[in-house]
């Protein structure tokens, strides 16, 4: 996919109308969506991780927290003058990239693979979660941040670009929701080069095969590697936007059930395909918001559902299943098989 | 000088002894097929020559090298392949594509397109060329494997039962596929429990037996073997 003249016509008019959306809506509603598009990093690393290569990985949101917890550390401590509200972006998402290239390191050149890293990436996922969890005392300070334990640090300033002769802090409205938009649009396009790349193709060889890829003369173990800190750059990418949009994180974002949901949304839309986990991801986190309505509760177990009836139904994702359905009718249509 | 050379190579699982006591050479630029019975150790052989097995005791050179220690990869990289006895394709990828991807580690774009047609052509997959490799029959996987192997157009060539499950006309055709490329340069180790496969392509045989190497010389030296008779014998009483 990514390559015919199709696929990029329905890139430009997708495009356009994210483009228009704010010209319709209020500043208001804007902001507010900008927090669907700010898990869709994430959602997408793991389709690179997970759909890709193949590893199961419950640790996104364990980067997700660390990037949006250093981006706080940083912020409240430094400010974000000169630059250096930019900056902590950058560091945030780099310690949470380091972080994933440590635990990975062991993981992979360790050959863990498999249910097993699928139990490693959780396990250090729910750690840090109780760690953080555990962090309430004032004793619990880096310099003049409160971690603040299971109420969640908040008091970081909003995403903060430096601009000529000064700074301009974008709050959730139509600014930052072009912002997001264009980060997402870089990452997407980026991404969609990867995988079409040399890197890409041992990434799946990966999933179909190690054994056949290593084989081939590859050290799988690098690649597995790359794309696992590709991954969680992007989760950390997820956790500073998130983190800075709310001016809040608790270690709730790391808990069994918020590292079981880019699970859902990637298996949901369909994982084999980035566009597939894209938009799944884009309708499912929807559909979740508006059964939250009707209590949070209630909404998981629909999501639990949702996963079950993809796991056994539609095993490609809902998005990508639809995607193939309509392939063949197009090709139908056009006189085709 | 021996292109491959084992000196005393053992490999225990546990209280078995697979491989025992192996010291095996292999010329270069021969067909040197390697015939036992079933769990004679042929397999694990084959995985300690590729670093999926460490060995117990003893050594592997490989082009005057001592490979011994070398991770995998690092052997592919000096000049081994491998076709494994389960078929070890892609199986989600189309047949072109699991061709692209073992020719990508040698060639850059511009010759890998015409390479992948040519390897297209060699194998006689043109027909299924976008067809999913693991809905590919046993004999074409089987193929689309050897085609993935000389990708990279290794010194050893090394099949693990390239022809099983192949009909008599498939069987032939691997042989002659093995002989062209042995033509080129290629030296090929290969399992088989084919004898017309041997007997097609075979400089020189070697019979493993409980792990051990039991006899070694022409096809025609080791049919006329009374104890190579009396293993295979022995094996279809039991
Ligand atoms: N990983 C392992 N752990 C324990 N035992 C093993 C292992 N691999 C192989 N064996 C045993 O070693 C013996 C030799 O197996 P191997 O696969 O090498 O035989 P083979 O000659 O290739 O047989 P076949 O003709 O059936 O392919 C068998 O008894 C097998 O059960
Ligand atoms: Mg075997």
């Amino acid at each position: 996919m990514g390559r015919g003249p199709a696929f990029w016509s329905a890139f430009v008019v997708v495009l356009a109308f994210a483009l228009a959306y704010p010209l319709f809506a209020d500043g208001y509603d804007v902001g507010n969506n900008i927090y669907f598009l700010n898990w869709t990093f994430m959602a997408l690393g793991l389709s690179l991780i997970w759909g890709y290569g193949g590893s199961l990985s419950f640790g996104q949101t364990a980067f997700f927290g660390v990037a949006g917890y250093s981006y706080g550390i940083l912020t409240i401590n430094f400010g974000t003058a000169y630059g250096f509200g930019l900056l902590s972006v950058l560091i945030a998402i780099a310690i949470a990239a380091l972080f994933a290239a440590v635990l990975g390191y062991f993981l992979f050149f360790g050959r863990i693979s498999g249910i097993f890293l699928g139990i490693v990436t959780l396990s250090v996922t729910l750690a840090l979660e109780r760690f953080m969890a555990q962090t309430a005392g004032p004793q619990w300070t880096i310099g003049s941040a409160r971690l603040n334990g299971f109420n969640g640090m908040s008091g970081m300033p909003p995403l903060t670009l430096p601009w000529f002769g000064g700074e301009i802090s974008l709050y959730p409205d139509i600014g930052l929701y072009y912002l997001v938009l264009c980060l997402l649009v870089v990452v997407y396009l980026g991404l969609r080069i990867l995988v079409n790349s040399k890197f890409g193709n041992i990434l799946v060889a990966l999933r179909e095969n190690p054994q056949r890829a290593e084989m081939l003369g590859y050290d799988i173990r690098k690649y597995q590697l790359g794309g696992f800190v590709i991954g969680a750059a992007l989760a950390g990418l997820s956790g500073v936007l998130y983190t800075s949009w709310g001016q809040y994180i608790t270690p709730s974002n790391m808990s069994i059930t918020a590292a079981a949901l880019p699970i859902i949304w990637v298996a949901v839309g369909g994982r084999s395909d980035i566009t597939a986990t894209l938009i799944g991801t884009l309708v499912v986190l929807s559909a979740f918001q508006a059964l939250t309505i009707y209590g949070s509760q209630y909404a998981l177990v629909v999501m639990g559902l949702l996963l079950v009836f993809t796991v056994l139904l539609a095993p490609k994702g809902l998005i990508a299943n639809a995607g193939i359905l309509l392939g063949s009718l197009l090709d139908r249509k056009n006189g085709g098989k | 000088m021996a292109l491959l050379q084992t000196h005393n190579l053992n490999k225990h699982f546990g209280g078995l002894h697979v491989t025992a006591d192996v010291s095996f050479s292999l010329e270069p630029g021969k067909i040197h097929c390697l015939i036992g019975p079933n769990g004679a150790g042929k397999s694990t052989f084959f995985r300690l020559l590729l670093g999926e097995h460490q060995p117990s005791s003893g050594t592997i050179v490989f082009d005057g090298q001592d490979i011994t220690r070398l991770k995998s990869f690092q052997r592919i990289n000096r000049g081994m392949s491998v076709k494994f006895q389960v078929p070890g394709i892609f199986g989600a990828l189309s047949a072109q594509q699991n061709l692209q991807i073992a020719l990508q580690h040698r060639l850059d774009s511009l010759d890998l397109n015409a390479e992948v047609e040519r390897l297209l052509d060699f194998l006689q997959l043109r027909e299924v060329a976008d067809q999913q490799a693991g809905n590919l029959s046993h004999g074409l996987k089987q193929w689309l494997e050897i085609g993935m192997a000389i990708s990279l157009k290794p010194k050893l060539l090394l099949l693990d039962e390239p022809t099983a499950g192949m009909s008599p006309e498939e069987t032939f055709m691997t042989g002659e596929i093995v002989k062209q490329l042995n033509a080129q340069g290629m030296t090929v180790l290969a399992v088989e429990h084919d004898m017309a496969f041997v007997r097609q392509v075979a400089d020189r045989v070697s019979v493993l037996h409980f792990g051990r190497i039991f006899a070694e010389g022409t096809i025609d030296e080791i049919v006329a073997d009374e104890r190579v008779a009396a293993i295979y014998l022995g094996q279809s009483h039991d």
